[in-house]
């Protein structure tokens, strides 16, 4: 027994796989620590500070970049959301519903093709048909971008789902518009909030389409980081960085214990 | 009174007639959205690599292959075509960082997801979710925390330092700082399959290949490696692709000059303003990726076929 046990380990895997996570979060860790260095120059340590948070919060340029990718984002995630939503129903739940394949490529188009291709495709599209709005331009190109990834936790939260819940209201005479409100979107709900998260985070984090089109009033969050880093790092820099990568633990944390939570309860 | 009346309909009859037609309105936004920001405007740039370059930046239709021809060509003052590696040199380039990056995450990968798939439950989620955390985060500040590593002044310069590497040592600006960035930013894309493959894996044939006295390398090489070859397939695909239309990693690490595809593309709408010549180079990595897509949906669908 004791044999076929062992036969199935590999001598000093789990050193490696320590050092792989030691690898993953490292630089990250790094990025923390010089945040709080006093010190102009980012690699000289001089002493602990919390300054350049106050300059990063005192910064206009970066509250005016964090509320446009804010808008955009809010905007993106509720559109993605209910169209992924609206699809997942039809896909899953359909019935004799033809092209449900392709259908399902379509919606998660934007994860097989390079991002910079779709960049730009969407600003020629753009500045062929003459949209000039900067806001309007972001939203709609995210809102395609971040359909996917709502499209898929509310897609496997709906396959996992039994219909015993749906009949049993439909046999109480409940009409499908009930049924639907007050038994299938509960029991989805844990599918539809991660995936609405996680549309959110790609889109705030978006870089390559936020900066082929985004324009003098509307440069997102992501796209002021670029002219940041490209002036120069900066310890400044590093604070946002910092407040950013707790910003994203905490959303992602959040999505993905939701998801596994609500995967946990269907079994 | 009516509302109860209805009821007395049979239900599912009702329940499938309007099932029938409810889906395609479901699915109607998801098209429309995905028709107009995405496959109408891939159509658009397939037709502005054909067009001819505006005087003033942009585009006017019509049908002209320079900007193809300009991939291969140099135009020279007066008229004669002369070859040109640079923009060879790209295209090779982009595929070989991005071949290497892939090969680079599936080799830290495979152990690391068999080493998690070989934990208990509880232990084995929360390592999972440590590997996806770091892909929500933003991958521009990813690719930064490499720029400060590899940096002048840098942790690694100065861990170099101490071997008697030159002060003022920088690490940045070169191929290797871009595939630094590259494999970092997308490993987790290579452990989540590689890993969800393993976990399905039938424990009692690595103990029968044992049984047959075949070795750890054997049982490895003859026996985990095959059976896992769906994920590691699939885990090729999530980071091939994206490697391939690099666009950050190559600008911030490679320094502007050692560009990839995905920065000569940008450039050329942001700065560059060559438009028909950017949009084709987009039609050849378009071109490049649907390659890789369907030959390893050829492969896998052999795989299938045979016993």
């Amino acid at each position: 027994m004791n044999r076929h046990h062992n036969v199935k380990r590999y001598p000093g895997l789990g050193l490696l796989s320590i050092a792989f996570f030691a690898y993953l979060y490292a630089p990250l860790l790094i990025v923390v620590l010089y945040s709080f260095n006093a010190n102009r120059i980012t690699s000289v340590w001089t002493e602990f500070s919390f300054k350049w948070y106050g300059s990063a919060l005192n910064n206009s340029a970066l509250m005016a970049a964090l509320k446009t990718s804010l808008i955009v984002a809010g905007i993106a995630t509720v559109v993605a959301t209910t169209i992924a939503l609206l699809a997942a129903l039809a896909i899953i739940r359909g019935k004799g519903v033809r092209f449900r394949k392709l259908s399902e490529t379509v919606v998660n188009l934007p994860l097989l093709l390079p991002e910079i291709v779709l960049a730009v495709a969407t600003l020629i599209l753009f500045s062929l048909i003459g949209l000039q709005n900067g806001l309007l331009k972001l939203v709609i190109a995210h809102s395609a971008f971040c359909t996917p990834f709502a499209f898929l936790p509310i897609r496997a939260r709906l396959q996992g789902m039994s219909l015993d819940l749906e009949e049993a209201g439909m046999d109480l005479y409940a009409t499908r518009w009930t049924v639907f409100r007050r038994v299938t979107l509960p029991l989805i709900f844990p599918g539809l909030f991660s995936g609405a998260m996680l549309a959110f985070l790609i889109s705030m984090d978006d870089f390559i389409t936020s900066n082929l089109l985004s324009s003098g009033g509307t440069t997102t969050l992501p796209v002021y980081i670029f002219s940041l880093i490209r002036a120069g790092t900066s310890p400044e820099l590093n604070a946002i960085a910092t407040m950013l990568i707790v910003g994203s633990i905490l959303l992602a944390t959040i999505a993905l214990s939701v998801a596994a939570h609500g995967q946990n309860n269907n079994d | 009174m009516t509302d109860i009346a209805s009821h007395h309909r049979p239900l599912l009859p009702r329940a499938h007639r309007r099932g029938i037609k409810l889906p395609y309105l479901g699915l109607l936004p998801a098209w429309l959205i995905m028709g107009f920001a995405l496959i109408l405007p891939i159509f658009i740039v397939g037709a502005v690599s054909v067009a001819t370059r505006g005087a003033y930046g942009g585009f006017d239709w019509g049908f002209d292959l320079t900007g193809y021809r300009q991939i291969v060509f140099n135009e020279g003052w007066t008229g004669e075509m002369e070859f040109t590696a640079q923009y060879l040199i790209i295209i090779f380039r982009t595929i070989l960082l991005a071949a290497i990056t892939t090969i680079l995450c599936l080799i830290l990968a495979v152990p690391v997801a068999y080493w998690i798939a070989s934990q208990p439950g509880h232990r084995k989620s929360i390592l999972v979710f440590l590997v996806t955390l770091p892909f929500w985060m933003s991958m521009i500040l990813r690719v930064y925390a490499w720029m400060i590593i590899l940096g002048k002044g840098g942790p690694l310069p100065r861990f170099l330092g101490l071997f008697g590497a030159p002060e003022e040592m920088t690490l940045m600006y070169n191929d290797g700082a871009t595939l630094a960035a590259m494999v970092y930013t997308y490993i987790p894309l290579m452990v989540l399959p590689v890993f969800a493959s393993i976990e399905k894996l039938d424990g009692t044939l690595i103990e029968a290949a044992r049984d047959l006295y075949g070795n750890r390398w054997v049982t490895l090489r003859r026996v985990i490696l095959p059976l896992t070859a769906p994920g590691i397939a699939s885990g090729a695909i999530l980071v091939f692709v994206p490697a391939l239309g690099a666009v950050l990693e190559p600008i911030l690490m490679g320094g502007g000059k050692q560009m990839m595809m995905g920065s000569l593309i940008q450039l050329q709408f942001g700065g560059g303003r060559n438009w028909p010549f950017g949009a084709a180079i987009a039609v050849t990595l378009l071109t490049v990726v649907m390659l890789v897509l369907i030959a390893i949906a050829i492969r896998s669908a052999r795989r299938e076929i045979k016993p």
